[in-house]
Formats: C-alpha cells, sequence, structure tokens
C-alpha cells in the first residue's frame, strides 16, 4: 500500500493507459449504444416517435402493463423491504445468516429460472394448478403471474439497501422513542422511518428501474400476449422480431429513457446518502473522544 | 415515587447478567449503580425502565407491581448513553416528542419545550439539529427531552461517559443542582467512582450481576464491604498477610482484626489506601518500634494537591504509593528525595479474610 503512490509516478503512461481503457469500454459498450437507440428512435423526427408510441394499440397496452406491473412489484417489495430488514437489523434469532442469504437468491439465479421455477408453481399443469383453477384464479399468462415474477427478480433491491443503515443507525433511537410514550406505529413513522427515508428511496428507484426493465422472468411467465401480457421490454423484442424497427427503437428510448432519469435520481440520492453517513460518523465522534478522556484522566 | 427490585434475575445465553438483585430506591433518592463493565447495572437500569424484561423477580414502583409494565406506560425519564437524540429532528421537535405522541395542544407544547429550554439552559438552540450542538448541549436536550413527559422517574445511563472531562465536571455539578430543585427519584449508572461519590446519594457498587455493598459515599468509601469494593474504588496498596488470635500482620505491624479471635492462623488481605498511610523521619521510627516500618522513597511524582510518594520498605520486593498533601509535605522536615529513608505508620487498614464463614 504504501509504494503505491510513488509507483503511480513512474508509471503515468500506464495510468492514461487504463483511464482510456476504461472510457474506451465505457464508450463502446454504454454510451454509444445507448446514444444510437435515441438517434434511432428520433431519426424520423418526434412526430413519427410519437406516433410509433401511441398509435400501436398493443405497444399503449404494452406501456400501460409497466406502468401498472412496476409500481405494485415495488410497492410489495417496499413492504417487505422495510420489514424484513427490521426483523433481520433489530433482532437475533436462529437461522437468521440463512435468512440473509436467502434475500440474495434472486441476484443469483437466471430470471429464466426464476419464471420457469413460477410456471412450475402456478401453472395450469403446476403445483397449485387445480388449487388456482378450483379457485378460477388466473396467474401465469395474467397480470398477477407478471407482478410475482417482478416482484420475485427485485426482491432484494430493498431490503439489501436498508439492512446496513438500519444496522448503523442502532435501535436506541427508536428506543427513546418507546420511552417518551410512542406507540409501534409512531415509532416507525416519527423516527424510524424519517432515519431510513433516503436509503430506501435508493432501492426504491433501483427496484422501480429493474421492474421496468425486467425481460427473462416475465417473458416466461406472460405468455407474450400482444395487448394483454406484453410488457414495454416484451414489445420493443415483439416488435424487432417483426422487422418494425423504428417502433421497436421509439419504445426501447422510452425505457433507455428512464433509465437516465433513475441515473440522475440515484446520483442525487446518494449524496444524501453519503451526507447521513457522514453526520452519523460526526455523533460517533463525540464519543471517541471521550475514550480518549478517559486515558489521559488515567495517566494523570 | 420509590422503586423496589426483588430478587431480579437475567441471563443472555449462558451469561447471567443479574444474579437475584434486590435494591430499594427511596423517594427523592439519586442513587448511583457503580461498577465495572459487564457488572449487570445497565441491565438493572434497563429493566427499571421497561426496556428489558426481568427472567425472574419483581419490580415496584410505591408498592405498585409493575414488573410486566410496557415501557410506553411506565412514565420514565431514560438518558440514553449515546443521547439517541432524533437525528432529523430539531431540538425544539425532540424536546417535544413526548408531548406530540400524547396529542398535547401546540400552544401546550410550546410553552413547556420553550420551559424546558431555559431549565437546561439551552434558550434560542430549539430550531437546531442535533448535529450543530456540542457533546454537553446533546446531552442536556436528552435530559429535557425525558423529562418534558413529567416521568416519575428519571434514569441516566451512563450519562456524562461521551463528554470531555472539563464539560463533565460542570454538567455533573449542574445535574446535582437541578435533582436537589425537582426532588425526582433519579437512577445513574456509571463506571467512574469520582463522578458516583461527587453526585450520589446513595451508592450501589456492582460486579458480576451481583449488588457488592449499597451505603452512603462516606460509608462504602470509609467501610468497603468486600474486598471487590475495595479495590474498585481505585488506588489501594494491596498487602497478603496472615490473621491470628484477633490481629492481622502488615510487614509485621499489628492491626487489630476482633472478627477473627482463633488461635489457628488463616490467610488475609491487608488493603490500605495511600493517603491512610504516614511519613515520618526515621528518627522517630525507635519510639514506635512495632508500628512503624522503615523504608526507602523510591520516586516522588507531585500531582498538584497531593504528592505521591513511593517507597520500598526494608526487606521487601514489594512498593507502597504514600499519598502526601503537598503542603503537608513541606512540614514534614523529610528530604522528598529518592534514596531517603522514612517511617511509614498505617493510620487505618481493612482487613479481609478470604471465606471467613467456613472459620470455625
Amino acid at each position: 500500500m504504501i509504494h503505491t503512490r510513488p509507483s503511480t509516478d513512474h508509471s503515468k503512461p500506464l495510468t492514461a493507459l487504463l483511464v482510456a481503457g476504461a472510457f474506451g469500454v465505457v464508450g463502446l459498450l454504454i454510451v454509444v449504444p445507448l446514444v444510437n437507440v435515441f438517434y434511432e428512435a428520433f431519426a424520423r423526427g418526434p412526430g413519427a416517435w410519437w406516433e410509433a408510441l401511441v398509435h400501436d394499440p398493443d405497444t399503449r397496452h404494452a406501456i400501460w402493463l409497466s406502468l401498472t406491473v412496476a409500481p405494485v412489484a415495488v410497492a410489495i417489495n417496499t413492504l417487505f423491504g422495510i420489514a424484513a430488514a427490521w426483523l433481520v437489523a433489530r433482532f437475533r434469532f436462529p437461522g437468521r445468516s440463512l435468512l440473509i442469504s436467502f434475500f440474495d437468491v434472486p441476484f443469483s439465479v437466471s430470471p429464466v429460472v426464476a419464471g420457469l421455477a413460477l410456471v412450475l408453481i402456478f401453472g395450469r399443469q403446476g403445483l397449485l394448478g387445480p388449487t388456482l383453477a378450483w379457485l378460477d384464479w388466473k396467474i401465469i399468462f395474467a397480470w398477477p403471474g407478471l407482478v410475482l415474477a417482478t416482484t420475485f427478480v427485485t426482491l432484494p433491491l430493498v431490503v439489501r439497501e436498508l439492512i446496513p443503515v438500519m444496522e448503523a443507525i442502532g435501535p436506541e433511537e427508536e428506543l427513546a422513542a418507546v420511552s417518551l410514550g410512542a406507540s409501534g406505529w409512531q415509532v416507525f413513522w416519527r423516527v424510524t422511518l424519517p432515519n431510513i427515508r433516503w436509503a430506501l428511496l435508493h432501492g426504491i428507484v433501483l427496484a422501480n428501474a429493474r421492474a421496468m426493465g425486467e425481460f427473462g422472468a416475465v417473458y416466461v411467465v406472460s405468455g407474450h400476449i400482444a395487448g394483454a401480457t406484453d410488457t414495454m421490454p416484451l414489445r420493443v423484442e415483439k416488435l424487432f422480431q417483426e422487422y418494425r424497427q423504428p417502433a421497436s427503437m421509439a419504445v426501447a428510448s422510452v425505457l433507455a429513457g428512464l433509465a437516465l432519469v433513475t441515473l440522475v435520481a440515484k446520483f442525487v440520492i446518494e449524496r444524501r446518502l453519503e451526507a447521513e453517513s457522514r453526520d452519523l460518523a460526526a455523533n460517533r465522534s463525540q464519543t471517541d473522544s471521550l475514550d480518549h478522556t478517559k486515558v489521559e484522566g488515567a495517566v494523570a | 415515587m420509590s422503586i423496589h427490585v426483588r430478587s431480579i434475575s437475567k441471563s443472555f445465553g449462558s451469561f447471567t447478567a443479574l444474579d437475584r438483585v434486590s435494591l430499594d430506591v427511596p423517594e427523592g433518592t439519586l442513587l448511583a449503580l457503580l461498577g465495572p463493565s459487564g457488572s449487570g447495572k445497565t441491565t438493572l437500569l434497563r429493566i427499571i425502565a421497561g426496556l428489558e424484561f426481568a427472567d425472574e423477580g419483581s419490580i415496584e414502583e410505591d408498592g405498585e407491581d409493575i414488573t410486566g409494565r410496557h415501557a410506553r406506560e411506565r412514565e420514565v425519564g431514560f438518558v440514553f448513553q449515546h443521547y439517541a437524540l432524533f437525528r432529523h429532528m430539531t431540538v425544539f421537535e425532540n424536546i417535544a416528542f413526548g408531548l406530540r405522541v400524547r396529542k398535547v395542544p401546540q400552544a401546550e407544547v410550546t410553552a413547556k419545550v420553550e420551559e424546558l429550554l431555559r431549565l437546561v439552559r439551552l434558550d434560542g438552540l430549539g430550531g437546531r439539529k442535533p448535529a450543530q450542538l456540542s457533546g454537553g448541549q446533546r446531552q442536556r436536550v436528552a435530559l429535557a427531552r425525558a423529562l418534558a413527559i413529567r416521568p416519575r422517574i428519571l434514569l441516566l445511563d451512563e450519562p456524562f461517559g461521551a463528554l470531555d472531562a472539563k464539560v463533565r465536571v460542570e454538567l455533573r455539578q449542574w445535574l446535582r443542582r437541578l435533582h436537589d430543585e425537582i426532588g425526582m427519584t433519579s437512577v445513574f449508572v456509571t463506571h467512574d467512582q469520582e463522578e458516583a461519590f461527587e453526585l450520589a446519594d446513595t451508592v450501589v457498587v456492582m460486579n458480576h450481576g451481583k449488588i457488592e455493598q449499597q451505603g452512603t459515599p462516606d460509608e462504602v468509601f470509609d467501610h468497603p464491604a468486600t474486598p471487590f469494593v475495595m479495590d474498585f474504588l481505585g488506588n489501594v496498596n494491596v498487602y497478603h498477610g496472615r490473621v491470628e488470635n484477633g490481629r492481622a500482620f502488615w510487614h509485621g505491624i499489628p492491626i487489630d482484626y476482633p472478627d477473627y479471635p482463633h488461635a489457628q492462623a488463616r490467610e488475609a488481605r491487608v488493603y490500605l489506601r495511600p493517603h491512610e498511610l504516614e511519613l515520618s523521619p526515621p528518627a522517630a521510627v525507635a519510639n514506635r518500634l512495632g508500628t512503624s516500618l522503615p523504608a526507602s522513597i523510591l520516586r516522588v511524582t507531585r500531582t498538584g494537591s497531593i504528592t505521591r510518594v513511593t517507597c520500598r520498605p526494608h526487606g521487601s520486593e514489594q512498593e507502597l504509593q504514600v499519598d502526601v498533601p503537598t503542603e503537608m509535605a513541606r512540614r514534614l522536615h523529610i528530604d522528598l528525595e529518592p534514596g531517603t529513608h522514612v517511617a511509614i505508620t498505617p493510620r487505618k487498614a481493612r482487613v479481609f479474610v478470604p471465606d471467613p464463614e467456613y472459620v470455625i
């Protein structure tokens, strides 16, 4: 570690090469394709772009479907994320570490596998198929299936964001609120939620971006029915397969635009999060100075 | 409000935090729970607050059993070790919290909070956030917040632990005055004996989940009940000697110990505080043979009002600390330099015989 700094002086060309390489890769893999999406989408002017989005009823439906499935999945995730993070951060119980590792499963499993797994449980031939048929509930190839699949793939995003923040904050403020007479709900709304709000928002933004863009798991459970179960990413693919590239690019540009909005939101929220963790550190350092005094006192 | 703790036990896994602890806190007392970390003092405080529940035993307030009552309903003011201020709220809202959750009307809240801000001498700082305050100010906000709900008892967990030395002393004196003014039954936890002795009416010394001794600061300091209390209360010279026929021996000097009148000698530990030893010129020793110990000075440290003299008794490897008030030292007619011969006379000593109850 100590030698890192001097060695960079000796290898300025290497540093320059690495910087150029990094920018090259980012440019080639991310910036150029993304810019190209917008270029292709608007190649025939904004009028044609708008036409492509709203004229086709199936495309309109896909946009509408994405705008309803994603918020529902994100809402489920938010509720689950807060409850699970609170459980894990505030309590010690057998199986706690195992539970935390399970939160990560959706990250490590291929979304297609996740979709298939859902079909095998909730599909007509699946484990719960007869029960669902008897209840006349349609999950696979329908809206609930889309929500389930989207929730599955976005599951870790909120909870993973909250656990470290809740652990860093600790339970003292909540206990203080209780000793001052606050009920459970009052503690949550007045103390816990304001303390975790930026981390929560960060998780929600990430989960929303992922939910809007999810393809694999949704592809399997949706059945790909135009005008019924096609979400925006599925619509992009279908239009592309049908050689309707301008329309395909127009929908893709909406998704890409969403990604850019997410990027900006993420940047703003991350700055707030950094500021809050600095505050937390400042509170802690007050405590450290005490130990210092104690040592001095002992010497005196 | 008086508190009666009856035979409380609490374990965390295999660790026994409290072992059948009983404690009475009379109305209006300021009581200190003093002990090293892990002695159970904080656990006891949290059980009194209802933030933790005992495995066994009960707690009464004014004769009313409150063992199972939730912290929310105990009307206890609790000041946390690191204050636990609500970081996203202003000082005003922090203090107002207990009133807001009780749906107290706004005008009343404002009046009460302003009054408390004056009480803790933070007038005009109501609009600040906790992060913009110094440690001492945060501590006083925490106190005002706890007092806002008109608690029946006030509990403080290491209230001055996180402050620097100067602020700590100021705040301690201020808290004592505040207690005398409002007269609320208060219990605080500390590992700092100076803090406990200066502030409290009653000091309770705890160790390994048990109460070692309880009494006024003078009682505990002058008559430590156990070797642990003696050790814990700071600087002490320990001598491993023996006891027989009602006398213990310290470097050959007899010390009365009527509790052990038996002829059979037993091991005993003799404890002497540095200020309980007296230095005199060696010439005096001849007259007081058998009551003084000849020794040589090894080191002399001057720390303000006290001069600490480290001596080695002749024919011994042990070192002895002797504290002499600096003003006295000038009148001793002793050259306080390493190598000087002196006589040491014990004025007071405490003898502890291990397990005296097993003595027949």
